[in-house]
Formats: C-alpha cells, sequence, structure tokens
C-alpha cells in the first residue's frame, strides 16, 4: 500500500506490534494539552463501556504540538477509568502517538489515522476531534456501532449547537450538498465520524486520493466518497457540540477545506450529480436526547454588515469576473440597505454559491481567490441568518429549522441553474 | 547656336542617365514591392492566426484574470487579442519592408535594416516580460486586495493598486533594460519611485497611523483584550 510510505519506521514499528484490530480511534492533535485528558478518558471510558471484548488502539496524530499533548495522550492511564467504571477489559487497550510533521495539517493528520487503520484492518475507525470537551463516553458507541454492527460505512454526526455556530454548515454545506448529491446528510464536514474499514481501503485506494481538493479537505471528500460511491452512509446523534474560539483567519481557511473541496467534487461527479432532481434523507442512528442548547455568543451585527458592504464595493472587480450581472446588480442592491432592514434572501445567496461554484470550475481567475472573495459574502449571509433567528430560542428552535430548510428548498429549486452555468461556460 | 546644342547634349545626356538609373532600380524596385506585397499577405495571415490562437478561451481568461481586458477596457482600446494580433502584423510587414527596402542599393539604409532584424529578438522579450509582468501584478493586487477587505483594513484598494504598481514599474524596467533604451534612466527612474514609495509609506504610518499601530500592538499583545465576537463564531 502507497500509504505505508507516509508512516514512519517506528509508527510502522509500533503498529505491527499492535497487530489487527476492531476499532481504532483516531485523535488529531496540536497543542490541545487544555482539552486532551477530559476527550481521552471519554474515549478510554466508552471503550471500556461499549467495546471490553474488541480489540482496540487510539491513535494520535500530532502536528507538532510544543505543550507535550503527546505525552499525555500516552500517559494517561487507563486504571483510572477502569476503577471508576469497574469494568475490566479482555483486552490490551493501546495507544499510540506518532508526529506525522512539524507543523499541523488537518488533511495529513487524518490520512495518517485512515493509513494506520487499513493496515490495522481495523473493522471501525472513529476520528473524535480532541477540543470536543463535550464529549461523553456514549459518542463513542453512537459513532462505532453503526459501523460495526450495523454494517454502516459512514456514521455522520449531529449535534446540538449554540444556534448560531456553524452556519457556514447550516447555511452552504448542507444545502449544497444536498442540493447536489441529493443526500440530507447534516454535517457534511465533521470533526467526529466513523468510517468502515471498506471505505477507508477504498478512499486510500482511489486514484482521486492524489488530487489537490481531496489532500486539502479529506473530510468532506471521505463524505462525497461515500454519498457518490453508493455506501452506506447514517447520522448519529452525539450531543451538544464544544465552542471552539477561532480567529478571523480561519474563515478562509475553513473555506478551502470545505466549500473548495465541495466546489472542486463536482468536476469529477458531474455525470451523477446532473441526473439528480431531489434530495433523501439519511437514516438517523439513535434519537436526539433532551439536551440543554447553549447560550448564544453577542454578535457584533454592525460591523457583519460593515465588512459586507465593504467587500461588496472593494471587490466589484473581482466579483465582475465571478458573477453575472444581475447577481452582482442584487448583491450591490442589498449592500445598500440598511442593517435594520438587511436581508440577502436565500434564493440570492443560492444563486451566488451556484455562480462561484461554476466560476471555480471554470478557474475564472486563481481558484483560492475565489474561494476568498467568498467570504465578505458568506458575511452577509451570516447576518441575515442571525436577524432571520434572533427571536428563536432553544424550545422555538422549529423556526431556525424552518429557514435552514427553506434554505435548502431554494438551493434545489436553484440546481437547474447550476447546470445551466456548467453547461454554457464548458 | 553651338550653346542650344550643348545644353540639349546635356539634358539627353541626363534623361538618358535617369532612364539608365531608373531602368537599374526599377526591376529591384519591383522586387521590393512584390516582397512588401508578400509580406502582406504573410503578416495579414499571421494577424487572423494570433487572433484566432488568442481568441480561444483560456487566452481571454488568462487576460481577464490578469486585469488585462479590465485595463485595457478602461484604456478605450481593443481587446487584448486585438491588440497583440495588430501588433504581430505590423513587426511581421515592417520586417518584410524593410527586407524589401535592403535590395535596393542604398547603403545607407542598410545598417537600420540590420539594426531593426537585431533588434526583434530583444522587442519580444521585452513583450514578454510586460505581459507576464502585468500577470504576475494582477495576481499579487488581487491577492493583496481579497485579504485586505477580509481582515477587514480600510484602504484595501489603494493597497492593491500600489502593488500593482510597483510590479508594473519593475516589469517595465526590466523590459526598457532588455531593450537598451534610457537604461540609466530607467535605472534611476525605479529607484526614485520605489525610495519614493517606501519613504511615503513609512512616514505614512509612522506619523498618521501611529495610534493605529499602538492600538494593533495593544490588541496584539494584551492577552485580556478579546477579538471581536463575529470572529469568535465557529463556522463549521
Amino acid at each position: 500500500m502507497a500509504e505505508e510510505t507516509l508512516l514512519s519506521d517506528d509508527f510502522l514499528r509500533q503498529l505491527i506490534n499492535v497487530g489487527e484490530v476492531d476499532i481504532l480511534v483516531g485523535l488529531p492533535t496540536h497543542n490541545n494539552a487544555q482539552t486532551i485528558e477530559p476527550v481521552l478518558r471519554a474515549i478510554q471510558a466508552g471503550i471500556l463501556k461499549c467495546f471490553p471484548r474488541e480489540r482496540a488502539v487510539i491513535i494520535n496524530a500530532d502536528g507538532g504540538s510544543h505543550d507535550g499533548t503527546p505525552d499525555l495522550v500516552t500517559g494517561a492511564s487507563i486504571d483510572d477509568v477502569r476503577n471508576v467504571l469497574k469494568i475490566h477489559t479482555l483486552r490490551t487497550l493501546h495507544a499510540i502517538t506518532t508526529q506525522y510533521a512539524h507543523t499541523p495539517d488537518p488533511a495529513l493528520a487524518l490520512r495518517t489515522i485512515l493509513a494506520a487503520a487499513d493496515l490495522l484492518r481495523a473493522r471501525a475507525c472513529v476520528v473524535i476531534s480532541p477540543t470536543s470537551t463535550t464529549i461523553d463516553p456514549d459518542w463513542l458507541q453512537r459513532l462505532a456501532r453503526p459501523v460495526y454492527n450495523d454494517g454502516f460505512d459512514l456514521v455522520s454526526p449531529l449535534y446540538r449547537r449554540q444556534k448560531f455556530e456553524g452556519i457556514l454548515m447550516s447555511n452552504l454545506l448542507y444545502p449544497m450538498t444536498r442540493a447536489v448529491y441529493g443526500y440530507r446528510i447534516h454535517e457534511p464536514f465533521a470533526s467526529e465520524f466513523a468510517v468502515s474499514g471498506h471505505l477507508v481501503s477504498d478512499f486510500l485506494n482511489s486514484e482521486i486520493w492524489n488530487e489537490e481538493w481531496v489532500r486539502v479537505g479529506t473530510e468532506v471528500s471521505l463524505t462525497v466518497m461515500a454519498l457518490t460511491g453508493k455506501y452506506r452512509t447514517c447520522q448519529s446523534f452525539l450531543g451538544t457540540k464544544a465552542h471552539v474560539d477561532r480567529s478571523s483567519s480561519d474563515l478562509v481557511v475553513a473555506m478551502r477545506r470545505t466549500v473548495g473541496t465541495l466546489f472542486a467534487s463536482l468536476d469529477r461527479n458531474r455525470p451523477l450529480w446532473s441526473t439528480i432532481n431531489d434530495s433523501k434523507s439519511v437514516p438517523l442512528v439513535g434519537t436526539p436526547s433532551e439536551t440543554e442548547e447553549p447560550e448564544p455568543e453577542r454578535i457584533d451585527r454592525k460591523r457583519l454588515w460593515e465588512m459586507f458592504a465593504t467587500g461588496v464595493r472593494e471587490l466589484e472587480p473581482v466579483f465582475r469576473t465571478i458573477l453575472s450581472s444581475t447577481t452582482l446588480a442584487e448583491l450591490q442592491r442589498i449592500a445598500a440597505l440598511e442593517l435594520t432592514e438587511f436581508q440577502y434572501p436565500a434564493g440570492s445567496w443560492a444563486t451566488t454559491v451556484y455562480e462561484f461554484a461554476a466560476s471555480y470550475h471554470n478557474a475564472v481567475i486563481s481558484r483560492d481567490h475565489i474561494l476568498q472573495a467568498l467570504v465578505p459574502l458568506y458575511r452577509g449571509r451570516m447576518l441575515t441568518f442571525l436577524l432571520e433567528n434572533r427571536s428563536s430560542s432553544g424550545k422555538d428552535g422549529d423556526k431556525m429549522e424552518e429557514n435552514v430548510e427553506a434554505l435548502c428548498g431554494e438551493f434545489e429549486r436553484l440546481k437547474p441553474h447550476l447546470l445551466k452555468l456548467w453547461a454554457d461556460r464548458r | 547656336m553651338r550653346e542650344r546644342e550643348i545644353i540639349v547634349a546635356e539634358l539627353t545626356q541626363a534623361w538618358q542617365e535617369l532612364v539608365r538609373g531608373f531602368a537599374h532600380y526599377l526591376p529591384r524596385l519591383v522586387e521590393m514591392l512584390i516582397v512588401a506585397f508578400i509580406g502582406w499577405m504573410i503578416a495579414y495571415f499571421l494577424k487572423l492566426l494570433v487572433r484566432s490562437i488568442l481568441g480561444m478561451k483560456k487566452f481571454s481568461k488568462l487576460s481577464e484574470s490578469a486585469g488585462t481586458t479590465h485595463f485595457l477596457h478602461q484604456m478605450a482600446l481593443p481587446t487584448a487579442p486585438e491588440l497583440v494580433s495588430r501588433f504581430v502584423f505590423w513587426v511581421a510587414w515592417l520586417g518584410f519592408i524593410l527586407l524589401g527596402v535592403s535590395i535596393l542599393p542604398i547603403v545607407a539604409l542598410q545598417d537600420y535594416v540590420s539594426r531593426f532584424f537585431f533588434f526583434l529578438p530583444r522587442l519580444f522579450v521585452a513583450l514578454l516580460i510586460l505581459f507576464f509582468g502585468s500577470l504576475v501584478a494582477g495576481f499579487f493586487s488581487r491577492a493583496a486586495l481579497l485579504a485586505a477587505v477580509n481582515a477587514n483594513f480600510r484602504s484595501s484598494r489603494l493597497l492593491s493598486f500600489a502593488i500593482r504598481v510597483m510590479v508594473s514599474i519593475f516589469a517595465i524596467s526590466m523590459a526598457f533594460e532588455v531593450l537598451g533604451v534610457a537604461e540609466q534612466t530607467v535605472l534611476v527612474f525605479f529607484g526614485a519611485v520605489f525610495g519614493a514609495i517606501m519613504l511615503g509609506l513609512a512616514l505614512a504610518f509612522g506619523l498618521g497611523g501611529k495610534d493605529l499601530a499602538r492600538e494593533f500592538l495593544e490588541r496584539k499583545l494584551s492577552s485580556s483584550k478579546k477579538e471581536e465576537k463575529e470572529d469568535e463564531l465557529s463556522p463549521l
């Protein structure tokens, strides 16, 4: 297997010592000393509680931490967890750590984990984010069980989030994936998920693996491959998603890893998605439990509004090469609105995203520049989403879901526009 | 009577010499005209060829993405493929005309003709530098514009324009150096402009932006101050 070259000799030696496993839990880390311990304890407890007879290993792929994260992983004793739970496993729970690079590269970390899973012939590979401080031991069961027991190939998570978190997911990734590939998978980019050994092996051995967009956005590529390759996919409700502080530069990086990969996937899969006219639901494993919704953050709406208006004004020459004159005129109209009456309608947003996707396909300018140009417009859509849902509370969360559903409807309704753009500019 | 004969004889001789000279030059003149005509046809063919090649989608996209199309439109000039094809036509035709002229036994012109053909490769290299310079300027100015807008920098367009100008000046000075035209002047001009821009920026930042710089450093160094709320929202 070509991926073996990715794994260092020392790491390979450790993997060989472990031998074949049933379940592999991957932890991609970089300077996560503050949050890694509760996550690790939850993983260990989850394995002890739910898979006491299975052969399991925890693989930590570290991107050059300076805070001793790998030491915390290898040093975490399972005895404490055993004593608390009063459960004893029949197998040894291994924990291996490897430094895949000196600088963090999430895609490479994931690739390392998948390569290890393939090498150890794991039946289920579960990936857990080291920042998921809200994790409980049941997460492992909810993710691994559908793969290990029910034969699913991909288990995608469902979370309860603070209502304004994950707007890129709810306003772009989910609606577009649903409209294009025809599956209502809510988290096309997941920081926690489980995959079958079968899907891991196919993914690593597929020819798309060498393509740039797969290397940058491995998570989205994996989801797209599962949806287009007719693998069995389901969603599993995990619980509350932990809030992660981010800086504005993360938004551009997030765009590259998610939206860029989704746009790029359209090139290869065009024969498939061009024939899909509607969307179907993805099986939900387990039922969403009533958990308390986290308190929403206070957000500076005026700043968002200013950044959108400035972006539309300053980037006009760039938008001229990406958008149609009608869409650009609509954006300029929206940018002229006052904050109190601001609205970036769902239809206009869907049209904008589709035109960006077509321009990305045609590479009218540098593809990275196209993604960067989408950022201010996303801020405008984000503002509309905040304004539309400002009154909805935890109990009234249905209104927000209705708004997301309406947006998805617009993406599906306008899909012929995307097909037309594709046909026109080929 | 004798004087009249002398005048007639002189005129006759002059006429004969003129006719002889004309007869001597006429075939070469015809040759030159034929070469010029064939040159015109070849140049016209080249113009059509270049126009059709550059009219292809890829070049249009390249030109558009480099900002050349926008620039030419603003200057009320023809499109990039039209401009390049016209240039090729005139260079090719001028080359053939000079080739034709070299057939004529005019010694003074020979030197100019050979200089022109010696100059042609350098002209092409200079044009290539200008073309790639405009591509690089377009790319970097757009990259700066996008980065500045996304970082909420207030003078994004100005920054983008400054980068375009600096890269363009650099490309133009390189092109002039290749052509060997006013090398010293261009060098001094480039140094002066570059120095002025840097000095201007230093003064602008030092005097005009001292509060901004202090605020920026305070924000970066002080851990107690939190970033704007919008940035704390996780997009994923």
